[in-house]
C-alpha cells in the first residue's frame, strides 16, 4: 500500500542525505522524496511517499523519526490530507499539435510557461493520478522531456505538523 | 582566556569526566596531540591500531556505563575505528569517537588523507557532526556525549577540521551546562495505564517467562529487575547481552535462551503464555525461526527505542521507556495491589522446567583425555567465584564462556552479540583495566580471533596493564567448522587455521608471560598461577579438543522447541 510519511528535519548539512542513507540501507521504497526548507530557516520540509503493508511503514516511519536530526514526523494514511505534485512537460508543439495541447491543458487546468515555434512547456498541477492522466492523454512521440517535483502533502483541517 | 578548538576539547572531555581516550597521532590531529601534551586533566592510551582504541574505549564502557572516548586521525586513521563503531552500535554502547578531517578549505579536493567519514560511518553510528566552526565545537561536543549516553545508547563520530584546532586561532571558552535538542527527546518513562496493564497480564500468566536482554544492564536497572522477579517468583532467562542482569547462581534463573542457550529456557520461551521483555531485541539469534517463536504468549515488551517495539514480532502491550523507570512503575503497582501470582499453576510450571533442566543440556565429556574448552570455562569461573570481568571475542570459546561462567552482576559479561567481531576481545579486556585497575579480568578467545588485534599486546606492555588471555586453540575456526560439519557433510572449508605462531613465543616477545596447557590435569594449575600473577599479563594457550561442538544448538530454519541437543549426552556422567 502506499503511504506518505510528512516530517520536520533540522535544515543541516547532510540532512537529506541521512534519509536517504537510511532507505536504501534497510531496503525501504521510495517513490519520491521532495525536500525544501520551511516558513523557519532552520527546518526542512520533507515529503517521502513510500510502499509496504502497515507493519512494514510503521517501521519505515519509526527508524526515520529516530534519526536524531529529525523533529517531527507524521504519516498521512488514515489522515484525510491534500496532495499534491508539480509537473512540467515539454512537448512537439507543430501545425494541429499546438492546437490539441492548448486544448488538453485547459481540460487538465494546467498552464502554457513557454512558448517556441516547435515546443511548448507545460505545467500541471494536481495529485499523482491526475498527472498520470494527462500523460497518458498526450501523444507519446509528442512528449519530448518530463519532470515532476515529487509528492508534496498536507493534513486537512485543524492538524498541522509544526514545531 | 582565549582557547584554541584543541585546547577547547580537552576542556569540554575535562567538564564531561573523561578519564582516557583511546587513540593514535596523525597529520590531522597534531593539533590536537600537542595540545594533549600540555594538559593533564585527560590520560591518552596510545594503542597500536585504531580497531583496538575503538573495542578498547567500548570495553571500558560496558564495564563502567561510562562512555569511551577515541581520537584518531583523518582518511585511514578514521577508516580502522569504523569496525569497531559497528559493533558498538550493534550492542548499543555509548562511544565518542573523535576523527581529525582536513582543513575545511580542503575538503572536497580529494586531500592527503581525506575521507568522508561522515558518510562513511553513518549507518553505524547513532549520530555523527561534522564540526563547521570553533564556535559551534563545545556544544557539538555537549550534544555528542548527550545523544551517546541517552536514551538507546550507541557510538557517535565527531568530525573535527585541522583549521578548527589550530592553537593561533582562539576564543573564549564556555561549556554548556545543560543542552536542549528538539529533534531528539528520548523517552524516560513509560505509559501509566500500559503499566498497570503489563502488571495485570503477569498477575494472570500460568506460564510465565521473563527474557531480559542488553537493555536491562544499559538501563543500570538490574536490582529492579531482580526485585520483580522475585517478586513474583517467575523464571528468568537472559540473552547473550543480558548475562549478568539477572544473577546466574539464583534459583530462577534458568540460563541464557536462544541458538546456544539451554534447553530449558527455549522449552519454557516455546510453552510460555505471557513474556516480559525486557530491553531485548527479539535478535534472529534468540527467536529461532521467527513463525514458531512464542506461539502461545501474549507479549509485554519495555524498550527504550520504539522501533524495537514489534519489529520482529507483534507486542500486545507495547511500554516505551527505560528500563529503570518503567520497573520501577511496576513495583510501584505491584506493591498497591495484593493480587499475587496464583501459586497453583505457577508450581506446575516450574516443576515443568525441572522436568527440561534435568535434560542437562550444557553436559560435556567430563572424562575425556583432551582438555575441553567447557571445563577450562567452569574451572575459571570457580576459582574467581563469579566475580571476574570477562570479555570475549567470537566463535566456540565465546559461546562456552557465556555458557559456563556464571555471571551474578552486570557489567561483567563484555562480548560483541550483535556484530560478532572477532578481535573485540583482547583490546576490549585493555579498556576493562583501565576502568578496574584492582579487578580479575580474562579474555576468553580462540587462536582465530586473537590474532585480529594481537598487536594491543604491545600496548599492554607500554602501560602495564595485565590480564589473563585463556586461549582455547583448537587449531579451527571452531565455530565455521562446527557450521560445516552440521549443514556442510564436514567438508572444512578454510576453517583450519595453518601454520598457527608459537604464541608463547609471541606474547613472551612482547614481554609477557606464555604457557601452553595440554593436559585436563594441568588446568587448574595453570589457571591459578595466571590468577595469581597479578602484575604480568599471562597467555594461556590450552590445546583443546579439536572437534569439540557447541551444544545444544538451534539449526537454522528451526524453533526454540526443536533443539539439537548433544548425541553423546547419554554417556557423560
Ligand atoms: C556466535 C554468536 C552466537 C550467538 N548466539 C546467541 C544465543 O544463543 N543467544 C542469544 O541471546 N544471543 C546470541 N548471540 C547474540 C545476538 O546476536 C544478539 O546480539 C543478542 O541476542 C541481542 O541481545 P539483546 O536482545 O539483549 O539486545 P541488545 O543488543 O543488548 O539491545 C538492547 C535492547 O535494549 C534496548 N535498550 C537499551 N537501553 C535501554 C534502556 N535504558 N531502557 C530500555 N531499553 C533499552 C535497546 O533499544 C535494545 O532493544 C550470538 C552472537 C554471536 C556472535
Ligand atoms: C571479523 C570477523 N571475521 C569473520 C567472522 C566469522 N566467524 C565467526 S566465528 C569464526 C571462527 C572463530 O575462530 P576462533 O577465534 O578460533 O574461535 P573458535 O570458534 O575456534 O572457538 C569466524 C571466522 C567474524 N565473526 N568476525
Ligand atoms: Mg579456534
Amino acid at each position: 500500500m502506499r503511504h506518505i510519511i510528512s516530517l520536520l528535519i533540522e535544515n543541516e548539512s547532510g540532512a537529506l542525505s541521512r534519509v536517504a542513507g537510511l532507505y536504501s540501507a534497510r531496503g525501504y521504497n521510495i517513490e519520491s522524496l521532495t525536500v525544501a526548507p520551511t516558513d523557519d530557516p532552520s527546518l526542512s520540509r520533507m515529503t517521502i511517499v513510500t510502499y509496504g503493508n502497515d507493519t512494514v511503514v510503521e517501521q519505515i516511519a519509526k527508524q526515520t523519526d529516530k534519526l536524531i536530526d529529525v523533529v517531527r514526523l507524521v504519516t498521512y494514511t488514515e489522515t484525510p490530507h491534500v496532495e499534491r505534485e508539480l509537473m512540467m512537460v515539454k512537448l512537439r508543439a507543430v501545425g494541429s499539435q499546438r492546437e490539441e495541447a492548448t486544448r488538453l491543458v485547459a481540460i487538465f487546468r494546467g498552464k502554457i510557461v513557454d512558448v517556441t515555434d516547435s515546443t511548448y512547456v507545460v505545467e500541471v498541477t494536481g495529485d499523482s493520478g491526475k498527472i498520470d492522466a494527462f500523460l497518458a492523454a498526450v501523444p507519446s512521440e509528442q512528449i519530448l522531456e518530463v519532470v515532476r517535483s515529487g509528492v508534496v502533502g498536507i493534513a486537512r483541517g485543524e492538524s498541522a505538523l509544526k514545531v | 582566556m582565549e582557547f584554541s578548538g584543541a585546547e577547547i576539547l580537552f576542556k569540554c572531555l575535562e567538564a564531561e569526566e573523561v578519564e582516557y581516550i583511546f587513540g593514535y597521532p596523525g597529520g590531522a590531529v597534531l593539533h590536537i596531540y600537542d595540545a594533549l601534551y600540555q594538559q593533564e586533566a585527560v590520560k591518552h592510551i596510545l594503542v597500536r591500531h585504531e580497531q583496538g582504541a575503538t573495542h578498547a574505549a567500548d570495553g571500558y564502557s560496558r564495564s563502567t556505563g561510562k562512555p569511551g572516548v577515541c581520537l584518531v586521525t583523518s582518511g585511514p586513521g578514521a577508516t580502522n575505528a569504523v569496525t569497531g563503531l559497528a559493533t558498538a552500535y550493534t550492542d548499543s554502547i555509548p562511544l565518542v569517537v573523535i576523527t581529525g578531517q582536513v582543513p575545511q578549505a580542503m575538503i572536497g579536493t580529494d586531500a592527503f588523507q581525506e575521507c568522508d567519514i561522515i558518510g562513511i560511518s553513518r549507518p553505524c553510528v547513532k549520530h555523527n557532526f561534522l564540526v563547521d566552526s570553533l564556535e559551534n565545537l563545545a556544544t557539538t561536543i555537549k550534544k555528542a556525549f548527550h545523544i551517546a549516553t541517552t536514551g538507546r545508547p550507541g557510538p557517535v563520530v565527531i568530525d573535527i577540521p585541522k583549521n578548527l584546532t589550530d592553537p593561533k586561532v582562539r576564543i573564549p571558552f564556555e561549556y554548556p551546562a545543560e543542552i536542549e535538542m528538539r529533534s531528539y527527546k528520548p523517552a524516560t518513562a513509560g505509559i501509566s495505564g500500559d503499566i498497570r496493564r503489563a502488571v495485570d497480564l503477569l498477575l494472570s500468566a500460568k506460564k510465565p517467562m521473563i527474557y531480559a536482554g542488553g537493555g536491562v544492564i544499559l538501563g543500570e536497572s538490574s536490582s529492579q529487575l531482580t526485585a520483580l522477579s522475585r517478586e513474583l517468583g517467575y523464571p528468568v532467562t537472559n540473552t547473550l547481552m543480558g548475562l549478568g542482569c539477572y544473577p546466574a547462581s539464583d534459583d530462577q534463573f534458568i540460563g541464557m535462551l536462544g541458538m546456544h542457550g539451554t534447553y530449558e529456557s527455549n522449552m519454557a520461551m516455546h510453552e510460555c503464555d505471557v513474556l516480559l521483555a525486557v530491553g531485548a531485541r527479539f535478535d534472529d539469534r534468540v527467536t529461532g525461526q521467527i513463525d514458531t517463536f512464542c506461539p502461545y504468549a501474549r507479549v509485554i515488551h519495555i524498550d527504550v527505542d520504539p522501533s524495537n517495539i514489534a519489529k520482529n514480532f507483534p507486542v500486545e502491550v507495547p511500554i516505551v521507556g527505560d528500563t529503570g523507570h518503567v520497573l520501577d512503575d511496576m513495583l510501584a503497582v505491584l506493591s498497591e495491589t495484593n493480587r499475587r501470582p496464583d501459586p497453583e499453576p505457577l508450581s506446575q510450571w516450574w516443576d515443568q522446567i525441572k522436568s527440561w533442566q534435568a535434560v542437562n543440556s550444557y553436559n560435556y565429556d567430563r572424562n575425556s583425555d583432551l582438555i575441553k574448552p567447557q571445563y577450562v570455562v567452569e574451572k575459571y569461573c570457580e576459582l574467581t567465584e563469579g566475580q571476574a570481568f570477562v570479555t570475549s571475542d567470537v566463535g566456540q570459546h565465546q559461546m562456552f564462556a557465556a555458557q559456563f561462567y556464571r555471571f551474578d552482576q552486570p557489567r561483567r559479561w563484555i562480548n560483541s552479540g550483535g556484530l560478532g567481531t572477532m578481535g573485540f576481545g583482547l583490546p576490549a579486556a585493555m579498556g576493562v583495566r583501565f576502568a578496574h585497575p584492582d579487578a580479575e579480568i580474562a579474555c576468553v578467545t580462540g587462536e582465530g580471533s586473537v590474532q585480529m588485534c594481537i598487536q594491543e599486546l604491545s600496548t599492554c606492555k607500554q602501560y602495564g596493564v595485565a590480564f589473563n588471555i585463556l586461549n582455547l586453540n583448537n587449531g579451527y575456526l571452531g565455530m565455521v567448522r562446527q557450521w560445516q560439519e552440521f549443514t556442510y557433510e564436514s567438508r572444512y572449508s578454510s576453517s583450519y587455521v595453518d601454520a598457527l605462531p608459537d604464541f608463547v613465543k609471541l606474547v613472551e616477545s612482547y614481554g609477557h608471560v606464555g604457557m601452553v596447557i595440554d593436559k585436563p590435569g594441568d588446568v587448574e594449575g595453570a589457571l591459578r598461577e595466571a590468577i595469581a600473577q597479578k602484575d604480568r599479563l599471562c597467555f594461556l594457550d590450552f590445546r583443546i579438543d579439536t572437534e569439540e561442538n557447541v551444544y545444544p544448538m538451534i539449526e537454522q530454519g528451526k524453533g526454540h522447541h526443536q533443539m539439537r541437543l548433544n548425541p553423546r549426552r547419554s554417556e557423560f556422567s
